[in-house]
């Protein structure tokens, strides 16, 4: 019988699994690994490089595409961080407002890992389940900024606009008549909040659908109980922050601990695991989805009572409306001062950290006063995630690699930023 | 909370007194500015004693302090012409490979790595600063051995500013491309970067080629001393003298 030795398997770059471009050097012995190499940075942007030759606000579009399945939350980090060294705070309702769409961008991103991580590993149908629930979350990303994806929507001062009484509605198309369109468009007839509300209160339905399909499927559970176990000690020394951390038995949130804009004000609860597996985590995140919901629920309640402004009245950061801009001297030079050079910070720095759907985002910005930053660091939660694959991946089976890159909930733009 | 963040800061100057060059409270965040010398037995100490429990490294950040308040544009003064014009080539943004550096006002050494630390038990953060000694070759000790996050972030500072850390188990490059040259986030290398690839249709294969884009940007680069941006305290403070 021929010697059976080590021997090296490249999984990716172009590997529907790879979740965009990962590629992974894997050293084996028969179908057990023994060493986990990942390669990263093929989806390197500069996008830190970039921002130091940019005004602060024009860097608000490149946030969008780090993580581009939790979009509006990059954002969050980064307007959080400029608004620490101005020293300013958006109004109640633009906190509310945000705080509401971040949590729509948890749903969002817990759908899209729930679809893939299953995909992945095997179960097609849960994938066409969560588009269908993703379409309408995107649709509020429409109703409010004009794009389904890169919103550019929050700013430093609030965000760019009120919330629309108007939903976009479908057109009839070749593949859409009449009576499907006016079917989608029956939902889509009230405000924003309407919608939304309706769809809180079909969603947590839509979650028990995906339960069904896989809690206590027997297949699923083969493939992720006590894969990739973690311990918290292990958890904490490796940087792993979110639904990772919590999914090992660490309970640590910062919309809770270290709350941020109106956090403190909702009532809602933190999931955690028990044994740190891929089961756990799965169980933990489909939890946050049903508590995101809550918390829209509480914000949709606000923001019915309470009109107000969204934006500050600070025009030395934030643009004035364009009606006065049209009669009002002071705004025009403003309008013009703030788009031709923007505004300078003070010099110092800060540390903004925020509960993203995948972890702790942080942006860390220097600044020595210009209107530029000096040097942006934007801690993205996966690349920890990914540190530890060498460690979570020793001594399993090759098919369970795709499981817990599955479990990282990886995607590459906020690896490689 | 200031309170809370105030023992803090007293806390750490009264156990590490001679390794802090200074200890910073602002904007809600501790800053602690250490000596090379000292920093794997105090990080060891900001670790395990029980005052302050930073059991994770949240992030590592290399910093170059070469161009520190280099700007594109005067815009204090102004000659009998009128302002300048904002197109002076100074920063990373505007000039070419083998063009000069930029070289700034920033007294003091020019490599510095930035911790983020946070510490679960105690719900607090802590920002330790450390600068490396040796602008040519800036070398720190490694700090894997003390939270295995560092590995990926202690790569990261590599391939980006060339800060090399001593004790690094597996020190590669990994953001940036295969056999890349140079250390792209220094100050001193171009936005455009040296080289472009494309593909070659007389040799039928990918070819790399110094750049041929030109570096533009749009808006220069500005420090405003102006009234806009004077402190209200200071202000007040002022008229009261």
């Amino acid at each position: 019988m021929p010697e059976i030795r080590n021997y090296t398997l490249n999984f990716g770059p172009q590997h529907p699994a790879a979740h965009g471009v990962l590629r992974m050097v894997l050293e084996m012995d028969g179908e057990v690994i023994q060493r986990a190499d990942p390669h990263i940075g093929l989806l390197h942007r500069g996008t830190e490089k970039l921002a130091e030759s940019k005004p602060y606000s024009q860097s608000i579009g490149y946030m969008d595409r780090l993580d581009y399945v939790s979009m509006m939350c990059n954002e969050h980090g980064y307007v959080l961080a400029i608004e620490k060294l101005l020293g300013i705070e958006a109004p109640v309702r633009a906190q509310y407002i945000r705080v509401m769409f971040d949590e729509i961008t948890r749903i969002l991103n817990h759908l899209l890992w729930l679809g893939a991580h299953a995909i992945d590993i095997g179960a097609m149908t849960v994938f066409l389940y969560a588009f269908r629930e993703r379409e309408d979350l995107m649709d509020c990303y429409e109703a409010v900024s004009g794009a389904r994806l890169h919103a550019t929507y929050y700013r430093p001062g609030g965000v760019h606009r009120d919330l629309p009484d108007t939903m976009p509605q479908y057109e009839t198309s070749r593949w859409r008549g009449q009576k499907d369109v006016d079917r989608l468009n029956e939902i889509r007839q009230g405000s924003m909040l309407d919608f939304l509300e309706d769809f809180s209160r079909r969603f947590p339905g839509c979650v028990d659908q995906y339960e069904t399909l896989l809690t206590d499927n027997r297949i699923w559970k083969q493939r992720t109980v006590s894969i990739g176990v973690v311990t918290p000690e292990r958890a904490m020394q490796l940087g792993f922050s979110g639904p990772m951390l919590r999914g090992s038995g660490v309970e640590w949130d910062l919309r809770k601990k270290q709350p941020y804009e109106v956090y403190d004000r909702m009532d809602f609860d933190i999931p955690v695991g028990v044994t740190g597996d891929s089961y756990d985590r799965y169980l933990v995140r489909i939890e946050e989805m049903r508590q995101s919901n809550e918390i829209i629920k509480q914000c949709i309640k606000w923001l019915r009572d309470n009109p107000g402004p969204v934006m500050l009245d600070n025009h030395k950061v934030t643009p004035p409306k364009r009606e006065e801009m049209k009669a009002d001297m002071e705004s025009l030079i403003h309008h013009f001062k703030l788009f031709t050079e923007g505004y300078c910070l003070p010099e110092g720095e800060a540390y903004a950290g925020i509960e993203h759907p995948k972890g702790e985002f942080g942006t860390y910005i220097i600044s020595d006063g210009a209107n530029k930053p000096y040097r942006l660091k934007i801690r993205a939660p996966g690349f920890a995630h990914l540190s530890a694959m060498n460690e979570m991946a020793c001594g399993h089976m090759l098919a369970d690699v795709v499981a817990i890159i599955g479990t990282q909930d990886i995607v590459f733009g906020d690896v490689d930023r | 909370m200031n309170d809370r963040l105030q023992t803090l800061a007293d806390s750490l100057e009264h156990r590490f007194g001679n390794a802090l060059s200074n200890c910073v409270v602002a904007r809600g965040e501790v800053t602690i500015t250490l000596d090379a010398a000292h920093l794997l037995e105090t990080c060891t100490a900001l670790r395990d004693e029980d005052g302050f429990k930073f059991e994770m490294l949240v992030d590592l950040a290399g910093v170059d302090y070469q161009a520190y308040g280099v700007t594109e544009w005067n815009a204090d003064e102004a000659t009998a012409e009128g302002f300048s014009r904002g197109v002076q080539e100074s920063t990373s943004g505007r000039f070419r490979f083998a063009d000069a550096p930029v070289v700034g006002t920033h007294t003091g050494l020019r490599f510095a790595v930035v911790y983020h630390l946070l510490s679960i038990t105690r719900n607090q953060r802590l920002r330790v600063k450390i600068f490396c000694e040796d602008d040519d070759l800036p070398l720190l000790d490694s700090v894997v051995g003390i939270w295995s996050s560092a590995n990926w972030y202690e790569r990261e500072a590599f391939d980006l500013f060339g800060i090399i850390f001593k004790g690094h188990p597996d020190l590669r490059r990994i953001l940036t491309d295969y056999g890349f040259i140079g250390h792209p986030f220094r100050k001193d290398f171009p936005l455009v970067g040296h080289v472009e690839m494309r593909y070659d249709p007389e040799q039928g294969r990918v070819i790399y080629q110094p750049v041929t884009i030109e570096p533009r940007v749009l808006v220069p680069k500005t420090i405003r001393h102006d009234h806009r941006y004077i402190d209200d305290t200071v202000e007040s403070e002022a008229s009261d003298a």
